[in-house]
């Protein structure tokens, strides 16, 4: 009797008002959410940075040097001790502008390229995003909806990508589009496109959002008021617009996070794999994997974007379970039936 | 006496603000008897059962006043010793048979469990109990009954079932919560039938609920009925039945078809809807729906009487 | 029921058949490229790509290439690999199950133990301070990636703590059979199973208290708390018991994708010759036929872990069972 009280109020308030001033009380998840901005926000000045500091992350500088405490010295050193096989770039300097971070294999510096790295896996992470929930709202609305034959066809084919390992899927399909551009009628992908890994991301995904999607629309389908509508002679895109899509936004505005976050671990192990981001170009998966070789010398390589991922990928899934608990009524506290 | 009530007050914590679900609730059962409790949805009916079974686990709740079994305080007792009670000397029967029973184990399984947590008996002799107890509560074939999940029995055989755990270690107060209203109305009948010769077998004594003054003028030996987390009025079956004198029992009594003479054209409903517990109006809690409202509903009606018990400031002059 | 398990399985083979003409498609449909070149590899000589183009069959119907394909994958399993050249890829997938099967099988037990006591500990003590730093920790043990997590293992067992007494057990990365060595096989594997088994602990940790906070909700402990159970034996008993269900067909899942080639990062950090290790190597040569082999073994193991999982769904809840 105290929850139906409390609906009714909330109710009187509107649906969203609701969830956003109980989003707006949930202090973990609005801190989560301003940590993901900065983040994000520093990935966006990588260009400022890089200007600044007067590197070029994306070319080979073997010869560069900078100063520190007012001696010059290579980017690239030569062991001091030891075989001296080769050279060893120069560790973390920790000054600002200054190879913050040190330099990588190729004398590129690490901080520069670490927010431009950033800034390729949000672009990824966020295009994939946007292409999953579009073609699962897409499929699932309409094997959903239709049901039938259509249904039946399309959740086969959700099936079948659905069993295919993800990692499996994307080795399969970068394989054959990564190494060659791709012509389909006008549009001509290059290799090395950040197009391909948006694709191949936000493909392998879809059946993860439209099995959810598809039940849901098949629930409001057969429920009261959109029989009525049926009966009332309403068109399908009407009853579509006005009375299936308003009911899965909430759904998708749920998935958005939980996706986001999905897409960046994705996309970098890709970019791990050498699958995702190709070279020169970077995004925090490549710089971990040129990291790998610099492991037990120079391990911030590897470090830095790791822990970048995972403040981003967290801020995201604490924003994510806040979201969910903000607007899925469901995680109110149940009463129990008294009366 | 094996119940005193007293002053018993449950109010939860909430988003909107405090909700008092029960106000100083004050009522007695006597050992061997049958009390009835009837009210709308809302009115703190299922509260004050719950707050009888200690079973009001919400964090956000606040209980206050006394329930004594027996002489023994039930508010604040220790969880261990509650636990001991419950199921042992309480125990409770619920609305729904089909929520009721955990899915996964069969109801044999479930009956011994009860059986074996307050007594020192075999698993064997346990389960022989519960098979002799589901006969005792008519479930045709016990012995494969208990064998069975509860999915794969009917109502009427679930809510059997339910009622044989609840009598497995014989208690002496039997709480049930509304134990017909999700049956068919021919099941109803023989549910009632059922704890009626139960209740003369085992001399148990009964507190039950129900919005349905049928079930009531069946089972009950003293009715109280509930309005808005408080009792309006308290009596023997026969008084409230033959002379109500709260004008919500009226209203509630006009509001089901008689059960001989002529039917009327229309029954009678009750203007309005129970009011809000965040949003209590002042004075009697009725007022606002009653056809009778003097000046002086405008203060509380405390509940005055002995046997016949009423919070109305007309109810002294009928 | 048999009519159940015979569309399920009906449903198995329609999914086996779905994704293999997906693989062929992918490999041999997709515009642009002479797949006999793709097959052969980097710099083919004009021989090796006529060899290619002959044993495929490209010169016939899209069909036929597809039959010749399957057959050479599942019948005669003579397929072989044209970067080393005459390399039986068969043989070479089914030698890299038992190192896949080690690390998944032992990351499993690690994550099941671990999940089972953070999800029932956190929904014992749910909304206390216990409870939120668990969930903190599985949210955090979910955003790591493993091959990251798995670099600064290494980085901590191998190289910087390696010479103190903690981590000086720990032998440098590679697999040891079983059946040869039991200790180093177990040594070796110790340090990727904790790293393959935190994002699940993580992720199994949080699902079970959310699936035990929710089974807490419903009325048939309501009835437990009547009988006067403990509170433990609610939670076991009761709510831990019918959360299980969910519990097991997540793990069947999560097992079967991990052995048909999710743990391939794992595989790939910590140098491990299993399947997704022998399929990163080959991406790295751009060797298809191996390619091809591994995906079309693991996703057919997918699909049949699948179809377990669902079977054993019916074996745990009675409501199926009788449906």
């Amino acid at each position: 009797m105290t929850v139906l009280s409390t609906d009714v109020a909330n109710q009187c308030r509107g649906p969203w008002a609701t969830a956003f001033r109980r989003l707006m009380r949930d202090r973990a998840a609005l801190a989560a959410l301003a940590a993901f901005l900065l983040i994000v926000l520093m990935c966006l000045l990588a260009p400022v940075y890089a200007h600044w500091a007067g590197v070029e992350p994306f070319k080979s500088t073997l010869n560069a040097t900078i100063i520190i405490d007012g001696q010059e010295r290579p980017v690239m050193e030569l062991p001091t001790e030891g075989l001296a096989l080769g050279y060893t770039p120069i560790g973390p300097t920790w000054s600002l502008g200054n190879y913050f971070l040190g330099a990588d294999n190729q004398g590129r510096d690490v901080m520069a390229r670490l927010l431009y790295g950033g800034l390729n896996s949000f672009l990824i992470a966020g295009a994939a995003t946007i292409f999953t929930l579009t073609f699962a709202t897409l499929f699932g609305v309409t094997a959903g909806f239709f049901g039938g034959v259509i249904d039946m066809v399309l959740s086969r084919i959700l099936d079948v990508l659905w069993a295919f390992p993800v990692y499996l899927l994307a080795i399969s399909l970068s394989v054959v589009m990564i190494t060659q551009s791709i012509t389909i009628g006008p549009i001509v992908i290059e290799s090395g496109s950040l197009w391909l890994p948006i694709f191949i991301i936000g493909l392998i995904y879809i059946p993860y959002v439209a099995r959810p999607i598809r039940g849901q629309v098949m629930a409001l389908r057969n429920s009261d008021f959109v029989m009525a509508a049926i009966g009332l002679g309403a068109p399908s895109s009407r009853i579509m617009r006005k009375d299936i899509l308003p009911n899965i936004t909430t759904t998708l505005i749920v998935f958005v996070p939980i996706m986001m976050a999905l897409n960046m671990l994705t996309e970098s192990a890709l970019s791990f794999l050498s699958i995702g981001v190709q070279p020169p170009d970077a995004s925090w998966g490549t710089i971990i994997q040129d990291g790998q070789g610099l492991l037990y010398t120079r391990p911030v390589v590897a470090l830095a974007p790791g822990l970048m991922i995972v403040a981003s990928v967290l801020s995201l899934n604490v924003f994510g379970d806040g979201l969910r608990d903000a607007l899925d009524p469901k995680s109110k506290i149940k009463l129990g039936r008294s009366g | 006496m094996i119940l005193q009530v007293r002053d018993l007050k449950v109010s939860f914590r909430t988003e909107q603000g405090l909700v008092q679900a029960i106000d100083g609730v004050t009522f007695d059962v006597r050992e061997g008897e049958v009390l009835g409790i009837a009210g709308e949805s809302g009115s703190g009916k299922t509260v004050t059962l719950l707050a009888v079974m200690g079973l009001i686990t919400d964090p956000n709740a606040i209980i206050t006043g006394s329930i004594q079994y027996r002489g023994r305080e039930l508010v604040g007792m220790p969880a261990r010793e509650m636990r001991d009670l419950r199921g042992r000397e309480i125990a409770m029967i619920f609305q729904d048979p089909m929520t009721a029973l955990t899915p996964v184990y069969t109801i044999g399984w479930q009956i011994v469990e009860q059986i074996r947590a307050h007594q020192t008996i075999s698993r064997r002799a346990a389960w022989d109990k519960a098979v002799a107890l589901l006969a005792e509560v008519n479930i045709p074939k016990p012995e494969e009954a208990a064998h069975r999940y509860p999915h794969q029995l009917s109502g009427g055989m679930r809510q059997r079932a339910v009622i044989a755990m609840a009598l497995s270690c014989n208690p002496a107060l039997l709480v049930a919560d509304e134990p017909t209203t999700a049956l068919d109305v021919t099941v109803q009948a023989q549910i009632l039938d059922l704890l009626r010769k139960l209740q003369k077998t085992h001399g148990s004594a009964i507190v039950f609920i129900t919005h349905d003054l049928g079930v009531m003028a069946e089972l009950a030996d003293r009715i109280m009925v509930m309005y808005a987390g408080r009792i309006v009025e308290r009596s023997t079956r026969a008084a409230i039945l033959a002379g109500p004198r709260h004008p919500y029992t009226r209203a509630l009594l006009d509001s089901i078809p008689p059960l001989d003479g002529p039917r009327p054209h229309r029954l009678r409903t009750i203007s309005g809807a129970p009011p809000s517990l965040l949003h209590l109006p002042a004075g009697c809690s009725f007022g606002p729906r009653c056809p009778q409202r003097v000046e002086a509903c405008g203060a509380k009606p405390a509940l005055t009487g002995t046997d016949h018990a009423t919070a109305c400031f007309l109810a002294a002059t009928p | 029921m048999i009519y159940a398990v015979l569309q399920r399985l009906g449903q198995m083979v329609f999914v086996m058949v779905g994704i293999s003409l997906l693989v062929f498609l992918i490999f041999f449909g997709t515009p642009g490229v002479d797949p006999a070149a793709r097959i052969a590899g980097r710099n083919a000589s004009p021989e090796v790509l006529e060899a290619v183009r002959i044993s495929f069959g490209f010169d016939q119907p899209f069909y036929i290439q597809y039959l010749t394909m399957m057959k050479k994958i599942f019948i005669t399993g003579d397929l072989t690999s044209f970067v080393n050249r005459g390399w039986e890829v068969v043989p070479a997938v089914l030698d890299t199950i038992p190192v896949t099967l080690s690390l998944v099988l032992g990351a499993a037990v690690l994550w099941i133990i671990f999940s089972l006591i953070i999800g029932v500990l956190a929904a014992a003590y749910r909304d206390t301070w216990i409870d939120k730093i668990l969930m903190i920790l599985g949210l955090i043990g979910i955003s790591m990636p493993v091959y990251w997590l798995g670099e600064v293992m290494n980085l901590v067992t191998q190289s910087r703590y390696h010479d103190t007494w903690l981590f000086s057990w720990v032998p440098p990365l590679g697999y040891k059979p079983l059946s040869e060595d039991p200790k180093g096989w177990f040594l070796t594997l110790v340090i990727p199973w904790f790293t393959l088994s935190i994002l699940y602990i993580g992720l199994y940790g949080r699902v079970l208290r959310a699936s035990i906070t929710e089974a807490l909700q419903e009325d048939y402990i309501r009835t437990a708390r009547a009988k006067g159970l403990s509170e433990t034996r609610i939670l076991l008993r009761h709510a831990l018991r019918t959360s299980l269900i969910s519990f097991v067909t997540l793990f069947g899942l999560d097992f079967g994708a991990l052995v048909g080639g999710s743990a391939l990062l794992t595989e790939v950090v910590f140098g491990l010759q299993g399947v997704g290790k022998l399929t990163f190597d080959a991406l790295q040569n751009l060797d298809l036929p191996i390619i091809m082999t591994t995906v079309l073994y693991a996703s057919f193991f997918v699909v049949v872990a699948n179809a377990i999982v669902d079977v054993v769904y019916i074996l745990l809840d009675p409501r199926v069972r009788t449906a």
